[in-house]
């Protein structure tokens, strides 16, 4: 199940475990990713609350976090190669998360939803 | 300008033995102290220091060198939108470098500094002047500096009235320059925007209902970004005042108000200025600027210390001697220190020596003019350049690309295509309120020959653009460098010789 | 018209028949009157340039001449190099703008890519952003960039011996931050380490840096050793202020394992000016590169593959970030960046090193004279020192600075408290300035 926000992050839910980035339409409209800013393991994420930035050469973006829970996995190739986001932003997600409460993932959109908020010029 | 890019790097050209300055001797030796300075071995420096081992000429003409990649105002028409780019007078510098002031150490007690206080303390009030304000600190020493001064006189002015708590809001439009609410952050101020019309104005109506007792203040420019007189700005005033909250007015284009109108009159309480745009200091490549703040009466005791005083009589009553007349003080209800010292002082000895050359006669002339200027550029363009907001504007304005979006020429095209022929590149994608903002501002010290060439040159890259788009999109091509590539720069930075 | 303003009359009818309107008033047509300057500025008549020579020189009379300077505090009157001046000079360099156009800024972003290598070299630090206003504006955005770059970190212990100028700025820019400010006591003129470990052992958890001097506010070089390990076992930043030229002899921020070096370079041949301009750096290691505030300018190629400069990291500063950004800064003090590096660059590693040799002679020799009379001595006798000390006099420190200014133009230190007074030396005295301070020291009470 994959979830978005407003704020264009997604998350990918597979069990208590929710894998977060950024769309494929906000790394369009961002350009050349050439760093991500992400939290350590352990750290304990609110929703709505922001836990990293996205840059590109004449953008940044803030990252927030679409859940509450602890930060479980960190995407260390983003590291090296951002640009990955790039080449497949699905694919490559951010950071993977434990879901403290799924009631946080009922006021995010499904895909048939994003994309209308994307069509509409969000 | 050079064509050719001088690319070498001083460490390129260090040869070992080499070197470029004879330390003075003083004639003193070891043998001449009893106990032999020393430093214990585990706080000497172990690693050795690699600098550039360098003549004297080779060292001179590396730098010449350098420079002939650089454009500054003396090299050609400098149209950046926001910065004003005036001429910078050759006097000011003589009299920055004037030996009696370059020499003077920030401690010197004020008996012995007194020209040098006196200097300082004239600039003061010919800003008051100026601006329309009781009071003016010079300690901030750039116009982003001047702002956080600035909001922090607002901040403890609340406190002082047992609001400071309270009012943490600034209110900025959105169509001002990033660094408000950057100023406004590290100040500890929540920033919240206000919409601007279609002409950049603030709109009254939005602004009316966030206004409540969480507000410190707003922050604005006037003519704002897009050059346009901001008309609503006594009604706006009066609602902010009523409200319990400041006007900060930012200096970045007061300009176009020199000889027309003051911001004190207006009803801003706080303003900055800053000395390298309005009082032609050299831009140095981004520094060193200053950015002095004035206030209106009631809140000069929050200016940072220290403050240059003058005292016409002693705390008894006495006549003060002329050795006193000038004092620094340190309130200890001012806001704190934002500089160890009085701030850029060669700086403001520059923006002296350009008001006093100007005078008052100069400078009731120069805000027209700087608006003549732009005007005429504008008329003489907007039939090539998409102008978004016809009518009166002031000593900058905005097109929005070229009329003609068919060719895919954009701004960005076109300021590098301005590069080719000898001039710098206006402002360009801000303000944000247009896709292809293109913000040119002349300043009054450009000639009208100037200005027709450079007319001639913007509507011969309109030309180009429908007939050639290739070669407009592909600027620059005859300057030092081509384009550079930022993503990589950004990707794997390189940020010493070390790392390349 | 005035000489910088080129118009004639003619010029200005004609282009105001461009614009339509038929007077430069018109231009203002939307500006109320009640709004509109009512009378000329209160201010003289425009000058010649002799008058504004004239004005100067009269100002410059009203100070007392003062020719021998020691007096330091952080800002030290070491000599130049005329070449430094007559580079900094080129108009190319002086009336440009930041290098947004870096086709055509290739000389200031070339020398800004000087200065940040000779000053990661200098400092021992991975990298250095392109400069900050001075020496305290430095450190307090060090202990900003401290508190941004830990996450749930709020609290920054700074030592008692750093320069109260320099800590007046901190406690301002954290006062008003939010940023809260403890102060590591001093013990015998250093830092403590003991109440330091104390402090760190309490609230280590909140504490995101920890910023020491060195050279310290009364001259002392404080043995930093093992701080850096005790900062970072609490996983708070070690930040360093030190004075830029010391750096060619004294162990490096570097070397002691900082994580922040700043301070002021106005060491490094910058004239005194009464306060500036001078030059802020600020180093970091590269985990905190993108936690630099400022400008930082990086190496790249252009479109035909020629090496180039360019303003890189832009997604830190605030015109991108606007009130996320770490900083508000939005310059860097540009020439003075060109000054230093030239300096540097002319002087060389070598001439440093005589530099503070000579410094550090000059400094032993009047400490010895000032106390060979018995009427004045070492205020911590057993620290190690540079170039400045800390006097402790039998006499009025008041009676010393004013005798030796109004009879010898010289500044004698810098007063610390009635009987103390902090005094710095640099190779630019002489014996016979050391002599003659001592002379008029022996009549002061």
């Amino acid at each position: 199940m994959i979830r978005y926000c407003k704020t264009h992050e997604y998350i990918r839910v597979e069990g208590e475990k929710g894998y977060i980035g950024i769309s494929d339409y906000a790394q369009k409209q961002l350009g050349n990713v050439v760093y991500v800013d992400m939290p350590d393991l352990g750290d304990e994420l609110e929703k709505g609350e922001d836990f990293g930035a996205i840059e590109s050469v004449k953008a940044a973006s803030d990252l927030i976090a679409p859940v509450s829970g602890e930060v479980v996995e960190v995407n260390e190739a983003l590291s090296e190669n951002p640009r990955l986001i790039n080449a497949d932003a699905m694919a490559n997600w951010i950071i993977a998360v434990n879901i403290s409460d799924p009631a946080d993932l009922d006021d995010l959109m499904d895909q048939a939803a994003y994309d209308e908020f994307c069509a509409a010029g969000h | 300008m050079n064509r050719k890019v001088y690319g070498k790097l001083i460490f390129e050209l260090s040869r070992e033995g080499r070197r470029g300055y004879a330390v003075p001797r003083s004639g003193l030796t070891a043998d001449d102290v009893e106990n032999k300075p020393t430093l214990p071995e585990g706080m000497r420096r172990s690693a050795p220091l690699n600098l550039p081992e360098v003549d004297e000429p080779t060292a001179v003409r590396h730098y010449n060198n350098m420079s002939t990649n650089n454009f500054g105002v003396d090299t050609g028409f400098y149209p950046l939108g926001s910065c004003t780019m005036k001429y910078n007078p050759k006097i000011n510098e003589e009299m920055a470098a004037h030996s009696c002031f370059a020499g003077l150490h920030p401690s010197t007690p004020a008996f012995a500094a007194q020209g040098a206080l006196e200097l300082y303390w004239t600039l003061q009030k010919s800003l008051c002047e100026i601006g329309g304000m009781e009071e003016f600190t010079l300690n901030p020493f750039a116009g982003a500096q001047g702002e956080l001064t600035g909001l922090m006189v607002i901040r403890a002015y609340h406190a002082s009235r047992g609001e400071g708590e309270k009012r943490r809001k600034v209110i900025v439009p959105d169509s001002a320059h990033g660094t408000n609410p950057a100023s406004a952050a590290v100040c500890g101020l929540e920033v919240v925007e206000v919409k601007s019309r279609e002409d950049g104005t603030v709109d009254v109506a939005d602004l009316e209902p966030l206004l409540d007792d969480s507000v410190a203040a707003i922050m604005l420019t006037n003519p704002n970004t897009l050059g346009i007189f901001e008309k609503d700005i006594p009604r706006i005033a009066s609602l902010v005042h009523q409200a319990g909250a400041l006007m900060y007015y930012d200096g970045a284009n007061l300009n176009p108000l020199l000889g027309v109108a003051r911001p004190g009159d207006m009803g801003f309480d706080v303003m900055h200025v800053n000395l390298h745009k309005t009082f032609s200091t050299p831009h140095g490549g981004g520094g060193p600027g200053s950015g002095p703040v004035g206030v209106r009466k009631g809140l000069e005791k929050f200016l940072p210390n220290p403050r240059v005083v003058r005292r016409t009589e002693t705390p008894e009553g006495f006549p003060v001697k002329d050795t006193d007349r000038y004092a620094i003080e340190y309130s200890p209800i001012s806001l704190g220190s934002v500089s160890a010292t009085l701030g850029n002082f060669a700086v403001q000895a520059r923006a002296l020596a350009y008001i006093l050359t100007l005078g008052s006669d100069g400078l009731m002339d120069a805000g027209k003019l700087a608006t003549l200027n732009a005007t005429y550029i504008k008329e003489s363009l907007k039939d090539c350049y998409l102008l978004p907001i016809e009518g009166l504007s002031k000593h900058e304005f905005v097109f929005d690309g070229l009329r003609d979006k068919s060719t895919g020429v954009t701004t960005l095209n076109i300021a590098k295509r301005l590069l080719d022929h000898g001039y710098h590149a206006p402002t360009i994608y801000f303000p944000l309120l247009f896709h292809e903002s293109l913000m040119i501002e002349p300043t009054e010290t450009e000639s009208r020959e100037t200005l027709d060439e450079f007319i001639a040159a913007m509507r011969d890259i309109a030309r180009e653009a429908a007939e050639d788009p290739e070669t407009v999109k592909t600027a620059p091509h005859l300057t030092p460098v081509t384009r550079p590539d930022d993503t990589t720069a950004a990707l794997n930075p390189i940020l010493t010789f070390d790392n390349l | 018209m005035h000489r910088y303003f080129p118009h004639t009359p003619a010029d200005i009818k004609e282009m105001l028949d461009r614009c339509g309107v038929s007077s430069l008033d018109d231009l203002y047509g939307d500006v109320d009157s009640s709004l509109r300057l009512k009378q000329p500025y209160n201010l003289p008549q425009g000058m010649d340039e002799t008058a504004v020579r004239r004005y100067f020189d009269h100002l410059a009379k009203k100070n007392v001449t003062i020719d021998v300077c020691f007096a330091g505090g952080g800002f030290y009157d070491h000599g130049c190099p005329a070449a430094v001046k007559s580079i900094a000079s080129r108009s190319e360099f002086l009336t440009a703008y930041t290098p947004y156009q870096p086709e055509i800024s290739q000389g200031t972003l070339q020398y800004i890519f000087e200065y940040q290598t000779m000053m990661s070299r200098l400092t021992g630090m991975d990298i250095s952003n392109a400069s900050m206003y001075d020496g305290a504006t430095a450190t307090a955005e060090a202990v900003l960039m401290a508190v941004a770059s830990q996450r749930k970190r709020n609290l920054v212990l700074v030592s008692a011996t750093l320069s109260p100028d320099v800590r007046r700025v901190v406690d301002t820019y954290a006062n008003y931050h939010g940023v809260e400010l403890a102060t590591i006591p001093a013990e015998d003129g250093e830092t403590s380490r003991a109440e330091l470990a104390r402090m760190l052992d309490e609230r280590g958890k909140e504490v995101a840096g920890v910023v020491v001097p060195s050279p310290n506010y009364y001259g002392i070089i404080e043995n930093h050793e093992g701080l850096a390990d005790l900062c970072h076992s609490h996983k708070a930043l070690l930040i360093v202020n030190c004075v830029a030229s010391t750096l060619a002899v004294l162990k490096t921020p570097g070397e002691l394992g900082a994580d922040i070096a700043c301070g002021d370079a106005q060491s490094l041949g910058i004239p005194l000016s009464f306060g500036g301009p001078y030059l802020g750096f600020l180093c970091a290691t590269k985990a905190l590169m993108r936690k630099m505030p400022g400008r930082i300018v990086g190496a790249t190629t252009d479109s035909e593959g020629r090496r180039c400069f360019v303003l890189t990291l832009q997604a830190r500063e605030q015109h991108i970030r606007r009130e996320k950004a770490t900083s508000n800064i939005c310059s860097n003090q540009g020439l003075m960046t060109l000054w230093v590096s030239a300096y540097m660059s002319l002087v060389g590693a070598g001439g440093l090193r005589e530099i503070n040799e000579a410094s550090s002679l000059m400094a032993r020799y009047l400490l010895e004279k000032m106390t060979s009379d018995g009427r004045a001595r070492l205020r911590y006798p057993s620290k190690p020192f540079l170039n400045e000390f800390l006097l402790e006099t039998d006499y009025s420190v008041d009676s010393l600075i004013a005798a030796a200014i109004r009879k010898g133009g010289i500044l004698p230190g810098i007063k610390v408290d009635d009987h103390t007074i902090l005094m710095a030396a640099t190779e630019m005295q002489t014996r016979h300035d050391a002599d003659h301070l001592f002379e008029i020291a022996k009549t002061c009470v």
